[in-house]
């Protein structure tokens, strides 16, 4: 089976004179756990929505397992989703909702009672099969949502900002769940989301998009150490983005260079073999487990870089810098990323 | 604000003209009807109320077998025409909130709400002149061996159906407008068809709606006299005989008893959609 699980081709969809989608080529593997990040309106969640079957395609193809389903109903497709709002059936119970999907497919209802007991006991909600989702928790619905979907043992699960409407903590908790059971079940999972953290934590893979178009697809590490274009290093964690003759100054050639903030050492020893800086420190943001500081730097032009430090040895620090302060700083040549701009 | 001087007198000055209307205009008016059954006329046909209490009325309602008749025939075409606007009205309220453009859908909720301004009358009339013998539906039918039903109880009842389906399509409207449509993606993506679709998740939900809407279409079908006298024939409704005997009979207590049926077949059934929570969403 070398067939990706996905495979979309030029997929474009307009809205009007819209394109939220924007000739789409993409290849998602089986069994990968996959994300589709970018900000909103940037047409990860039409194409989402098109794999589903909920959309159609203006132009393009989607195939699933090697299947072209582009002109398939939702219903005929081998995929399932979950909800950014869970889509719970109101008039059901929890048992009634996770069984829905193999009612509809004429399971026998002994099969169908045991199948949802286990997907209900997969998600820790075993208890709770005789309520209605009004009484459930937003995480609890969210448990029922995976289990509905998953009952009916799809070959891809499709979620669409399935932790948006929950708060950090459990957000954090379930990232893990979501993982464990990825690797669980063994299927290709694909989800949405805006949240670049929560893309970098659970996906194999993931493709970064822009304005209707896939800026990039890699994985996590690659994504953040060495990034595309300056979309994808600003989009994906905090970037000091050095263009034209501060670019030449800081980096010593002309073109667009990226430095992630804790690659940038502050006050570095003077033996280190570092590129080097000086400047005035504008702003401090206490981050708790670590520091940003806002340093204006001396540059032809004016250029602030954010270096970020962990704070070791508490608050009380006599090494924390203030406001104003002079100070010095330095960076490795590698950890400065050259990027290709755009043509517009 | 609660706890501001002259709050609750202020809330009670407020409040006290609609209270009032309530009370007496409205529920007294009801009393006064359910008392007056309690009486009787006196023997000489002029039509004076005597007040002594009695249970003729209603002994006479049950006994004689044309009132039994008559009740059941107002009760069946009640039924009837909620059932045909719930009909009428699901596709057509499924298509407004679902799926019309949103110019379109504003155009269709006019269209809707357009006919509640034309005189009652007028339209009773209108139907008349439809559904006579050298009328457009009768024109219609007649090349496919059908003809027009001719003035009777369906026309009575399609003349009804005509009169209250917007009272039928807009809670529908409004509940299918509070149905999420990502309901309707869940059901399609777990794999029913459109019709599945609607028969396990769009009608259920709706249903509160559905009822909100039959407590109008039901309720005004159980006074109405006017329709069946213009377009049903010999036919009578419980509304002709309190109006024939308040009126010409000279009978006001007998018609005060006719009266209270439909009063009692109402609450009725208010009490038993009460659990369907459909009164939360009138």
């Amino acid at each position: 089976m070398t067939e990706p699980s996905i495979r979309l081709r030029g997929l474009t969809k307009h809205f009007g004179s819209v394109r939220a989608v924007d000739g789409v080529d993409l290849d998602i593997a089986d069994g990968e756990f996959f994300a589709m990040l970018g900000p909103s309106g940037s047409g990860k969640t039409t194409v989402l929505r098109m794999i589903a079957g909920f959309e159609a395609p203006t132009n393009g193809s989607i195939e699933l397992g090697g299947v072209d389903v582009t002109g398939k109903a939702a219903y005929d497709r081998d995929v399932n989703t979950v909800f950014q709002d869970y889509a719970l059936f109101p008039h059901m119970s929890v048992q009634d909702n996770v069984e829905y999907g193999l009612r509809v497919k004429k399971v026998d209802r002994d099969e169908r009672r045991r199948r949802a007991a286990e997907a209900l006991a997969s998600v820790h909600l075993d208890k709770y099969a005789d309520r209605r989702p009004s009484q459930l928790s937003g995480g609890q619905r969210q448990r029922v949502a995976l289990a509905r979907a998953l009952v009916n043992r799809p070959k891809v699960l499709l979620l669409d900002e399935p932790l948006g409407a929950l708060d950090l903590k459990l957000r954090r908790s379930m990232q893990i769940e979501l993982k464990q059971l990825q690797r669980e079940v063994g299927i290709t999972f694909v989800f949405v989301t805006h949240d670049q953290e929560e893309a970098l934590t659970l996906a194999d893979r993931i493709a970064v998009f822009n304005e209707g178009k896939i800026e990039q697809v890699a994985s996590p590490a690659e994504l953040y150490e060495t990034p595309a274009n300056p979309f994808v290093a600003g989009f994906v964690g905090t970037s000091n983005l050095l263009t034209g003759p501060s670019a030449v100054r800081l980096v010593g050639r002309e073109g667009a260079f990226s430095i992630r903030p804790e690659k940038i050492h502050l006050d570095p020893a003077e033996s280190e073999s570092l590129q080097r800086a000086t400047g005035v420190v504008r702003e401090v943001i206490y981050l708790g487990a670590s520091n940003h500081y806002v340093v204006d730097l001396d540059a032809p032009e004016p250029v602030s870089l954010t270096v970020e430090r962990q704070n070791l040895h508490g608050a009380s620090d006599q090494s924390l810098r203030q406001r104003g302060d002079q100070v010095s700083i330095g960076w490795l040549p590698e950890h400065v990323i050259a990027l290709t701009e755009k043509e517009n | 604000m609660a706890s501001a001087p002259g709050y609750q007198r202020r809330l009670l000055s407020l409040l006290a003209p609609p209270m009032l209307w309530l009370g007496v205009a409205y529920l007294g008016a009801l009393a006064a009807l359910f008392i007056t059954s309690f009486w009787t006329v006196n023997a000489y046909g002029t039509g004076e109320v005597v007040q002594v209490w009695n249970l003729d009325n209603y002994r006479q309602l049950f006994r004689i077998d044309v009132y039994r008749t008559i009740t059941v025939r107002t009760l069946l075409t009640a039924v009837g025409v909620t059932v045909i606007d719930a009909m009428l009205a699901l596709p057509i309220a499924l298509f407004m909130a679902k799926m019309a453009s949103p110019r379109l859908r504003k155009m269709l909720v006019v269209a809707v709400l357009t006919p509640l301004w034309a005189s009652y009358l007028v339209k009773a009339y209108a139907w008349r002149g439809l559904l006579s013998d050298s009328g457009p539906i009768a024109w219609l039918m007649r090349p496919f061996g059908l003809d027009t039903p001719g003035y009777g109880l369906t026309a009575t009842v399609i003349t009804l159906a005509y009169l209250w389906l917007p009272y039928m399509i807009l809670p529908m409207y409004a509940g299918l407008e509070r149905l999420p449509d990502s309901l309707l993606d869940a059901s399609a993506d777990l794999g029913a068809r459109p019709w599945l679709t609607l028969r396990r998740v769009v009608i259920p939900v709706l249903w509160p709606a559905a009822v909100a809407g039959s407590i109008f279409t039901f309720s005004l079908s159980l006074g109405d006299y006017i329709a069946v006298k213009i377009v049903g024939g010999a036919n009578q409704m419980l509304g002709n005989v309190v109006y024939d005997n308040s009126g010409t009979a000279g009978n006001l207590p007998f018609a005060a008893a006719v009266a209270t049926i439909p009063v009692v077949i109402m609450v009725v059934y208010l009490a038993l959609v009460r659990r369907t929570g459909a009164l939360e969403n009138l």
